[in-house]
């Protein structure tokens, strides 16, 4: 009886035995997967201690540099290795260049620019292929308007906070939204307001993005109608719209949005309500004075009659129930848009005003909903309203009378909570996590630093709706940007001055000279608040910015699929697979199907006919991270960016009978020379192509 | 009848003998049957891995094979590969990835045979499975020698890269391209499948060679 037992240990034991190596093998398998992904990686970061040869050398170049303790500091806290990425990028408008700049932050290094309402050709961007529905939606009246003037862009946020999804940019000149979806940072929706022809205050979105903002400016005669500058009172008026944006299909759902008629004053800058005052949006203007101008005529120039009076109008908008009065039918159609006209804002309480001095720029709100933060621009101050004294003045009625066109005007006093003197032309304000607010002062050329109150009051060691610090800028600062810093949950840390001029910052480029992004470390309190980078943007004048967190972004590395369409964002049912390649005719109609993969392009020859109306689709093949191609045809201004995954389609006549060599634009491989075709278009019968060097004939 | 029966298949065990000897018996069924499983199991694990490192390719490029296909990287690296003219990976050792499943299948069916068999025969049917990891590597050195030694002619490279046989196992390289190959763990499921029908096997023949030898004693008595 003694073997049996002996074989069953032993059988126990060698179960034990392969079930643990078996174990082992599969955890092993998983370890290694990990090991082997490691063997191309970075090399961790060490902890630096400096040698005493190490400080040494350190200061040889330093002193070699003429750099300063300041200035090694400021090179530590910013200089960002190479493989290491930033924390934030910054979403920067790109002025009369019509695009939007992504910057990294500490680094501020330009990541890419993103082409919105000018045609770009890196990207492909209005040169045929899928971006042509831009080109097409550019149009206005008919003719294409193929530039823009980006100022305010605005990310899409989820409770008040960015949500990294999408991000939206007005056209100041044209008064157009552009959208992009920030999976593959590309444009995918411009659309042009139907009632005025230039704007300013876009786009702002509320806490949910539930709409974006479009805040009007110079009065006209809404729906790009006419009338003379006498008849301005009764006949040009101002306006907001509230662009209604659907988040599942990534667009703005025209159907569902709407504008406000609004008195000819200019409205400015724009802030939707959150937490305390989620449900409101606050508009600056100026030139309640509603001057007309006319200097050639002897009249006061625009400059100064729309500087006139102390006091111009915040507008307080309850956009709820502006969305309720649209949903009720309560609206007026100009150029086939919904409008709700001033009396009925009045007599459904949507719109009220409060007294603000003096031509103020930027209204922006504190992080808590609590207060709107107006700035002066012609007065030294900026002014402080609180929601819960507003609200309180709207339900005690406490007017002191109202404007020329019924709209009641809420009393100053009442409304107020603060003025805190800053210096010289403050414009706009952000927030940071210390419960400090920080402001652009124009003509003093410098940040300001100044205490919340309020609940703010306990979070940093100076005296409430105080000045605290101000940071020399270089020069004439417009917006700024502090790190998630009108969200309602700033991070504090970073600050940008978006710097209009620089002057002898740089290196001189001719008279046309840089803007210059400056970004100041705002981490500590007090009075510490250096500025640790010049960025110099030579590629358009920016307004403003915005600084998100850089895991908040979802981007995609390529398209999910071969054959995507990124303006649909699926696969295309149109986009030719490999093997399906060819050319096809019926009647003067050709249908080219196209792949492209390192390096060659099938098919390489295609033959047409002079007249033939050219539908040319392509698929790269291509999935590896960064491997695009382009696609042009000289002569035919045909540039495409095809990166990984894309599918896109071309459409046009070939009506110039030749030989064209198409391309692949970017450097794609070792072969990316040899990756070319020729597009072969015949002569019409009877008629010899131009050119030729044919010696072989006569 | 019988008799050329249990000279083939071997004798059963007295049912007096098993219940005294319980473990004697059991134990290579029980280690065929873990030996078996392993094999079985194997078909859901990676058999061989290759990573291709290069300057552009920062996180590498990864192949795996499984007894039945291929994932990974296969797509960038048959666009690398058709520079220097090798055909795709997909074509290679295709009739093996197809019946592999089966093979595997019937390996297990003939090694749960070997376990009812008593006689010596029974090493033909686990043969198969014991040299499965051994037939595993000599296909796949002669796929990889194959599609090394046979680039397409005019292919953009072939002026600068010549036939060469790719490494199986360990470092290689190729253009800019590290290669490093390794065996996953479905290929050491099989070689311990493999390990363990030989162990099977001793144990195997110390149970039933005394039964055999009885028996051929038992007809020599009785002719």
């Amino acid at each position: 009886m003694n073997r049996p037992v002996r074989h069953t240990r032993a059988t126990t034991l060698l179960i034990v035995t392969v079930a643990g190596a078996l174990l082992s093998v599969l955890s092993g398998e998983a370890a290694a997967q990990e090991g082997r992904r490691r063997r191309g990686g970075q090399q961790e970061a060490q902890p630096v201690e400096l040698l005493p040869e190490q400080v040494a050398s350190l200061t040889k170049i330093a002193n070699e540099r003429k750099l300063n303790v300041d200035d090694l500091m400021a090179a530590a806290k910013t200089f960002t290795p190479s493989g290491r990425h930033d924390e934030y990028v910054l979403f920067s408008s790109g002025g009369q260049s019509g695009q939007v700049y992504a910057i990294g932050v500490p680094s501020m290094r330009l990541l890419r620019t993103i082409a919105v309402f000018t045609p770009e050709s890196w990207q492909g961007y209005g040169f045929g292929g899928q971006h042509d529905h831009v080109l097409e939606s550019l149009k206005i009246n008919g003719t294409p308007v193929n530039w823009g003037d980006t100022h305010h862009p605005a990310l899409s946020e989820t409770k008040g906070d960015y949500d990294g999804q999408f991000l939206f940019i007005g056209d100041k000149a044209n008064a157009r939204l552009g959208v992009i979806d920030l999976r593959d940072w590309d444009t995918k929706q411009i659309v042009k307001n139907p009632l005025t022809i230039s704007d300013h205050g876009a786009a702002f979105v509320t806490p949910n993005t539930e709409y974006v903002i479009e805040g009007g400016q110079y009065g006209t005669v809404l729906g790009y109608g006419y009338a003379p500058p006498e008849e301005y009172k009764k006949s040009y008026r101002g306006m907001v719209t509230m662009w209604k944006f659907d988040r599942t299909k990534g667009r703005i759902d025209v159907a569902n949005s709407f504008a406000l008629e609004l008195p000819p004053y200019w409205q400015d800058l724009a802030d939707a309500g959150k937490n305390a005052s989620d449900g409101y949006f606050f508009v600056n203007s100026f030139n309640v004075e509603m001057a007309t101008g006319g200097v050639e005529k002897g009249n006061p120039p625009f400059e100064a009659g729309a500087s006139k009076r102390d006091m111009d109008y915040l507008h307080i908008i309850d956009w709820r129930k502006a969305e309720a009065a649209f949903k009720a039918g309560k609206v007026k159609q100009i150029n086939g848009f919904p409008v709700i006209m001033l009396d009925t804002s009045v007599a459904e309480g949507i719109l009220h005003f409060a007294p603000e001095p003096k031509s103020p720029h930027g209204v922006d709100v504190t992080p808590n909903g609590q207060y709107m933060v107006v700035a002066g621009k012609l007065d030294p101050h900026v002014t402080v309203y609180s929601i819960e004294k507003i609200k309180a003045a709207i339900a005690g009625k406490k007017f002191t009378g109202s404007d020329e066109y019924g709209v009641p005007v809420l009393d100053f006093d009442a409304v107020k909570e603060a003025q805190v003197e800053l210096g010289l032309g403050p414009l706009h304000t952000q927030f940071d996590d210390k419960g400090y607010a920080y402001t652009s002062l124009f003509l003093d050329s410098a940040v300001a630093r100044w205490s919340l109150g309020g609940e703010y009051a306990s979070k940093h060691p100076e005296q409430p709706w105080k000045l605290v610090h101000k940071t020399p800028v270089q020069y004439n600062i417009g917006h700024l940007c502090a790190a998630e810093g009108d969200t309602v949950s700033p991070d504090g840390r970073f600050l940008i001055s978006m710097s209009k001029w620089s002057v002898d910052r740089f290196l001189p480029t001719g008279p046309l000279l840089p803007q210059n992004f400056q970004l100041l470390d705002i981490a500590q309190t007090g009075t510490t608040m250096p500025v640790i980078y010049d960025l110099p943007i030579g590629v358009g004048e920016p307004h403003y910015c915005q600084m998100i967190k850089a895991d908040k972004l979802q981007t995609w590395k390529v398209y999910p699929e071969v054959g995507w369409n990124p303006l649909t964002q699926q696969l295309d049912p149109n986009a030719p697979k490999k093997g399906q390649e060819g050319v096809t005719r019926e009647g003067n109609k050709v249908l080219v199907k196209m792949t492209a993969v390192r390096s060659h392009f099938v098919p390489e020859h295609v033959e047409v006919d002079e007249g033939d109306e050219v539908t040319w689709r392509i698929t790269t093949l291509e999935t590896a991270q960064d491997a695009t191609h382009g696609f042009c045809i000289g002569a035919y201004n045909i540039n495409l960016s095809i990166e990984p995954g894309e599918y896109s389609e071309v459409r046009f006549v070939a009506d110039k009978a030749g030989t064209y060599p198409f391309y692949c634009t970017e450097f794609c491989s070792a072969l990316h020379l040899e990756m070319m075709g020729y597009l072969h278009v015949k002569p019409k019968a009877g008629r010899a192509a131009a050119g030729g060097t044919d010696t072989t004939s006569k | 009848m019988t008799n050329v029966l249990h000279s083939l298949i071997g004798p059963r065990v007295p049912a007096d003998e098993l219940r005294a000897h319980r473990g004697r018996y059991l134990t290579p069924t029980l280690i065929f049957m873990i030996a078996r499983v392993l094999l079985l199991v194997s078909i859901f694990f990676p058999y061989w891995h290759m990573e291709l490192d290069a300057p552009q390719y920062p996180n590498g490029l990864f192949l795996t094979a499984y007894v039945n296909h291929l994932a990974g990287d296969v797509r960038e690296i048959d666009g690398l590969n058709h520079y220097i003219g090798m055909r795709p990976l997909g074509e290679a050792a295709a009739f093996e990835r197809a019946v592999s499943v089966w093979m595997i299948i019937a390996m297990f069916l003939l090694v749960e045979g070997a376990a009812v068999i008593h006689s010596r025969w029974a090493v033909l049917l686990a043969l198969p499975a014991a040299t499965f990891p051994v037939g595993f590597i000599v296909d796949m050195h002669y796929w990889m020698r194959t599609f090394g030694l046979n680039l397409d002619p005019e292919a953009p490279l072939s002026s600068s890269v010549k036939p060469f046989v790719p490494t199986v196992i360990g470092e290689g390289g190729i253009g800019q391209f590290k290669t490093f190959a390794e065996f996953g763990a479905g290929y050491w499921l099989a070689v311990a499948g493999s390990v363990l029908i030989v162990i099977g096997f001793v144990f195997h023949r110390r149970a039933y060679k005394p039964l055999l030898e009885r028996m051929r004693q038992e007809r020599r008595a009785v002719s």
